[in-house]
């Protein structure tokens, strides 16, 4: 069996989407697997929708982008964001999301019209991450939240994952490590806990 | 063991592997990250690159020729508008020719995702008559990088590399190898090489007219041209740069059953062609940005169908390529689907809060109210978003330092109020000049210079506005009663549209520095500003 995985993230500009890619990233090369990451830079980073594409496998990559219908996971750190992508998911791919709404448009959909739209996907993982975040103590990780409950439907091993944050975080110190850890593990349980 | 870089820093490690001396550049999205990786590399500082950022692209591509003359190597770097802006030196460079080898680095961006044409490069090129190399992976863009240079020694000509947003800006693991030695000062072997006075030109040009056919015979041979035959010859392939690895994507395994000629060095090499045109019943050109190849090799009128791509419909004509709209140009069976849930609402980028332009929008709306007839001419960078809702405060934005010249003109046709929006940065890139013509004519036109203290759009890097921007004004003889400074602020709202208005009503020109640090700036910056912002005009 080939390795092979296609994930896109999305966001808006600021959200900071390419933590989560640079420890994709990381962990798949720590596995020697190819990686490709496509990410976006200039004018959309202001505020605007912003994604990456990261595709991870045991064999040549050749397209930066993945083709529509490809995506084995989409991640969003805000729930409208997740949404934009829906072509590209594949028919049994999954959804994963912060619950949070980021409103710097005049007409934000009403957020149950969201959720619904979200939850009418069998595979969804729709979470309140920043208050898992905030209540870990460091609403920054919200990002790290949301790799970890997409890390298990990801074929790179824990440690990898683990090992990957320790380093990513290595600059900011022993404790941003551990509060980081900890986010990705309370993303993971909780996942978990909804998948089963 | 592999390194994980942008397609953007695998061609700047090329480059400081392939011996570079110094690399030119102004910021321009997707080209933004080659010089900022040379700018933070030990290596680089170690070998004393020079990876400063010039004012413009075209004193930008000056200075690397500069380079070039006293027989180092040297690179030049921009987005594809910003070529534009360096023509003059850009045509003039391929009939001196070089010393130091000197590679053109330019990033187009088809879909522009952050810019206003999607020009193809590949012309300029062409138009040059020089060679260019399109990478189609980052692995290529670091080999083509160290390849460049050397070819641009060997053949004495500047050489073109031409990158699309999606490589730029998209990561994959890149082996390195040996760096090269720079090189030492030596002067050009002629002395009439770079004297491009008629006598002298007339020789260069023909030296350059006679290597083309050399040119094409390096071409032809090029590693970096590969023909890959296939069984089923219904349709023979022609992918170039990045269209290879769309291509690609569309076969398990990147088994393609029709031949494929990929294409990463230029002029296009007439073998392999010719080949595909004798065995196969169709051509698919594939290529990102327009039709070059396709119109170089289809015919004319149009009357033979054989070659097919963006003209023929087969591939939409404007855009971006994607392994999907590929997928359809080969028959495949998939349905592109851009139908999103009715929830899903467009997300324009928009000013950070806390910008300073904000401010000023609304002072400038607030005078619109006033005067009906007022026109607002824009310029590039963040203050470009005033085009945008909320504030549609702005009525033109077409390219670098166009604000205050179209005002001008504007204002020579009769309108009034006439003002120019520049960001500071943009006005050192390509407005001074436009505001020196306003000066000399005393033209009735007010030109608010928003004065963020970085090129804020590309990432806030270095203005080379900061600290000048008064004398510069004063220096091109602005009248020192007619220069204000401002601080776009919520509660100097009154205040500053007492001011404008006053200078709007001045018949002749007047300029007014909006002042106000972009908050993307760190805070280092930040304090360093104040010391500028504390000089006054007496
Ligand atoms: S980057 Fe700076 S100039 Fe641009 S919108 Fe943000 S604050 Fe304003």
């Amino acid at each position: 069996m080939h390795t092979k995985t296609n994930i896109i993230l999305a966001g808006v500009g600021g959200q900071g989407i390419l933590t989560i890619a640079a420890i994709l990233d990381t962990a798949a090369l720590d596995n020697h697997l190819n990686v490709k990451q496509s990410e976006v830079h200039g004018m959309s980073q202001r505020g605007g929708a912003v994604q990456s594409h990261v595709r991870i496998s045991d064999q040549p990559i050749y397209s930066d982008l993945i083709p529509q219908g490809k995506a084995d996971i989409i991640i969003s750190v805000e729930p409208m964001e997740l949404l934009r992508y829906l072509p590209y998911l594949k028919k049994d791919g999954y959804l994963i999301t912060d619950s949070n709404p980021f409103e710097n448009i005049n007409n934000y959909p009403e957020l149950e019209t969201l959720y619904n739209e979200i939850k009418s996907h069998k595979n969804h993982i729709l979470i309140d991450a920043m208050k898992i975040a905030k209540d870990l103590g460091n609403s920054k990780a919200t990002n790290v939240v949301l790799l970890g409950a997409a890390s298990s439907l990801i074929p790179l091993s824990d440690e990898s994952f683990q090992k990957a944050i320790a380093t990513l975080f290595e600059r900011k110190g022993e404790r941003i490590v551990a509060k980081n850890l900890e986010a990705y593990f309370k993303g993971r349980e909780i996942a978990a806990e909804i998948v089963s | 063991m592999k390194k994980l870089l942008l397609g953007n820093e695998a061609l700047a490690q090329g480059a400081i592997d392939a011996g570079l001396s110094g690399v030119y550049a102004y910021p321009g999205t997707p080209s933004t990250e080659i010089t900022e990786y040379i700018q933070k590399s030990k290596i680089a500082q170690e070998l004393n690159i020079h990876s400063a950022w010039s004012v413009n692209e075209k004193t930008a591509m000056e200075a690397a020729l500069g380079m070039s003359y006293a027989g180092k190597k040297s690179m030049v770097v921009m987005k594809h508008v910003g070529l534009n802006v360096a023509a003059d030196v850009f045509m003039n460079m391929s009939v001196s020719g070089i010393n130091g080898g000197l590679v053109v680095v330019v990033a187009d961006d088809p879909s522009m995702h952050s810019s206003q044409n999607e020009q193809d490069s590949r012309y300029y090129g062409k138009f040059a008559m020089i060679p260019i190399l399109e990478p189609s992976n980052q692995q290529e863009c670091y080999d083509i990088t160290k390849y460049a240079f050397e070819l641009s020694e060997n053949l004495g000509l500047p050489v073109l590399i031409r990158l699309v947003t999606r490589l730029s800006h998209s990561r994959a693991g890149v082996a390195t190898g040996e760096r090269i030695v720079q090189n030492n000062i030596h002067l050009p072997k002629i002395a009439t090489q770079f004297q491009l006075i008629p006598m002298h030109a007339r020789g260069r040009y023909q030296h350059l007219v006679d290597l083309q056919p050399d040119m094409l015979e390096i071409s032809e041979n090029s590693d970096f041209n590969t023909f890959y035959d296939g069984a089923n010859k219904s349709i023979g392939i022609i992918a170039s740069g990045i269209a290879y690895n769309y291509l690609m994507e569309n076969f398990e395994d990147g088994k393609c059953p029709y031949p494929v000629l990929k294409i990463s060095q230029y002029p296009l090499p007439k073998e392999p062609i010719k080949q595909l045109f004798d065995t196969c019943e169709k051509i698919l050109i594939l290529e990102d940005g327009y039709p070059f190849i396709e119109e170089a090799i289809s015919d004319f009128l149009g009357e033979n169908r054989k070659v097919i791509g963006r003209l023929s419909g087969d591939i939409p004509r404007v855009g971006e390529l994607n392994p999907d709209n590929i997928a359809n140009a080969l028959g495949f069976d998939i349905v592109i689907n851009d139908n999103l849930p009715k929830v899903v609402l467009g997300r324009p980028p928009q000013l950070c809060v806390g910008c300073g332009h904000n401010d000023l929008f609304n002072a400038i709306n607030a005078l619109k109210n006033e005067s009906a007839s007022q026109q607002v001419f824009g310029d590039i960078g963040c203050s470009a978003l005033g085009v945008l809702s909320p504030y549609e405060s702005i009525n033109t934005l077409i390219e670098m330092g166009s604000s205050i010249t179209m005002a001008k003109g504007a204002a020579d046709a009769g309108i009034h109020p006439a003002i120019a929006v520049i960001g500071d940065s943009t006005f050192t890139h390509s407005g001074m000049t436009g505001l020196l013509d306003a000066i000399i004519e005393n033209t009735p036109i007010t030109v608010i210079i928003s004065d963020n203290s970085a090129i804020a759009m590309t990432g806030a890097q270095d203005s080379a506005a900061s600290g000048r921007l008064i004398s510069i004004c004063i220096g091109l003889g602005i009248e020192e009663d007619h220069l204000k400074i401002i601080t776009p602020l919520h509660k100097n709202l009154q205040e500053n549209i007492d001011i404008i208005r006053e200078e709007i009503n001045y018949k002749g020109v007047s300029v007014v520095i909006a002042q106000r640090p972009c908050v993307q700036l760190p805070k280092e910056k930040k304090d360093k500003l104040k010391e500028y912002t504390n000089v006054s005009i007496n």
